[in-house]
């Protein structure tokens, strides 16, 4: 919450996708990532990585939400009483995630069935929060909206490499594609990326190389 | 800034408006559709139970509702094995689970074959450890074998209670009877404790016609599936009888 990022003053020659525009949509995907490097949204990360199925239709969800609710609070930033301005946020957020749940009930029953609870619980999810009280309260719409699209795929990108290395060496398949048969390997399951243990181990693993690469270490 | 009361009332109030107004409005949509998927997951499941997952995993939606509507018959019972004249899809079973078992009134999947009668697809309800769970059960047709089970849940633990929905632990049900010698209800029991898992745990007990290999770290769902499974073949057991008269004066 300590990022909170000044009103930008927009020039009126200002061109709609700047520099500016970039690294708000670059920064999260790697220098500020919000799993790896802000350590934020892990309880999902561990429970939803097991398939990338799940876990697309999860960072897709995620990346909505925050999408739309950073766009939205930016919009009524102002209006916005300043001693109630958490519930307001929250009422905002729930209001999508739910939306978020009710399509997915109804046009992807058997992922909605796997994240079960995993979506609800989006509302909770202190990225979403984080972007809101730390950008959206204090910047424009659009770059509010950028800044949600960023740490949406931030957050899916991460989910999407863990979620590949669990399904591959958990269950041996990718989207359900049973690659090592495919290869004619007889490969037997490793029983720890199943669980979210492996997952726990290997975002460590994320975090350790993306922070060796980065040259990153904690103050 | 500081704003008033009645500001911060108002704009708290008309949130509350708009965000109701939308979902309520995305739900009343949905709704049909959404009921429409619970639907055809149950008519997956009733296939799956004497068919197998794999078999039914690889069929269409189309021809999932060709196979159920060619094979499956519908009719509800009541504790006394008599045939009640309820349309099935009246039946909410998780409405009827609530009753005493003598009131409930209990839906009979009948899977009619070339040769009549193959097997019986019986709804079990009840509930694991945190929260209800439910499948169902295909008994062979002399309502005693066990053809094959589904099993569902609403919020039992992942990687623990959650296994009772993967195939490795619905597959250990397979071949177990309900009934001892004289045709009484002893149901199946899952035991406590694991004895390694995949095919070592079906061999564990194959000499055990009730009794199943128990889930590691996961006794409580594992008392729950029996209560849900004793409960239920109790509730059944007037039907069973029926049927058998029924066969006997047949042959």
């Amino acid at each position: 919450m300590s990022t909170a990022v000044e009103e930008k003053k927009s020039a009126p020659s200002q061109p709609l996708f700047g520099k500016k525009e970039r690294q708000l949509l670059s920064d999260p995907l790697d220098s500020n990532n919000p799993i790896t490097v802000q350590v934020l949204g892990i309880c999902s990360a561990l429970a939803v990585t097991v398939q990338m199925k799940p876990a697309l239709f999860m960072a897709l969800g995620v990346t909505f939400v925050t999408m739309m609710s950073n766009f939205l609070i930016s919009i009524m930033r102002n209006a916005i009483p300043g001693r109630v301005r958490i519930i307001v946020q929250l009422a905002v957020v729930s209001t999508f995630v739910i939306l978020v749940d009710q399509f997915l009930k109804a046009f992807a029953y058997d992922v909605s069935k796997q994240l079960s609870v995993f979506v609800g619980l989006i509302v909770t999810n202190c990225i979403v929060m984080g972007r809101l009280e730390a950008f959206a309260m204090g910047n424009k719409p659009f770059p509010s909206l950028i800044d949600g699209i960023g740490n949406g795929l931030g957050y899916g990108a991460i989910l999407m490499i863990v979620a590949f290395m669990r399904e591959l060496f958990g269950s041996g398949s990718l989207f359900g594609f049973k690659i090592f048969d495919a290869l004619g390997i007889n490969y037997i399951g490793n029983g720890v990326m199943v669980i979210p243990a492996g997952a726990a181990i290997v975002i460590g693993l994320v975090i350790w190389a993306q922070r060796a690469r980065n040259g990153m270490v904690e103050e | 800034m500081q704003r008033s009361n009645t500001y911060i009332f108002t704009f708290i109030v008309a949130l509350t408006m708009i965000c109701a107004v939308l979902l309520s409005l995305t739900n009343e949509s949905l709704k049909d559709k959404q009921a429409a998927n619970v639907a055809f997951e149950k008519r997956k499941f009733i296939l799956t139970t004497f068919m197998g997952a794999d078999a039914v995993g690889g069929m269409s939606p189309a021809k999932v509702n060709e196979v159920y509507d060619a094979k499956v018959k519908s009719s509800v019972v009541d504790y006394q094995g008599k045939t009640l004249d309820v349309p099935v899809d009246d039946i909410e079973i998780e409405k009827e689970y609530k009753k005493p078992l003598e009131e409930r009134r209990l839906p009979v999947y009948s899977i009619i074959g070339s040769e009549g009668l193959e097997y019986l697809v019986l709804p079990v309800y009840g509930f694991g450890l945190w929260d209800n769970i439910w499948g169902y059960v295909a008994l062979e047709n002399d309502a005693n074998t066990i053809k094959g089970v589904v099993f569902d849940h609403k919020g039992e633990t992942p990687g623990l209670g959650a296994r009772i929905t993967t195939q490795e632990i619905q597959s250990r049900f397979v071949g177990k009877t309900i009934h001892d010698k004289e045709g009484d209800v002893v149901s199946v029991t899952v035991m406590k404790g694991e004895n390694g898992g995949g095919e070592k745990s079906i061999e564990a007990y194959k000499d055990q016609p009730h009794e199943v290999d128990g889930m590691s770290g996961a006794t409580l769902t594992g008392k729950g599936v029996n209560k849900m499974l004793s409960d239920y073949f109790t509730a059944y057991n007037n039907y069973f009888k029926q049927l058998s008269v029924e066969k006997t004066a047949l042959n």
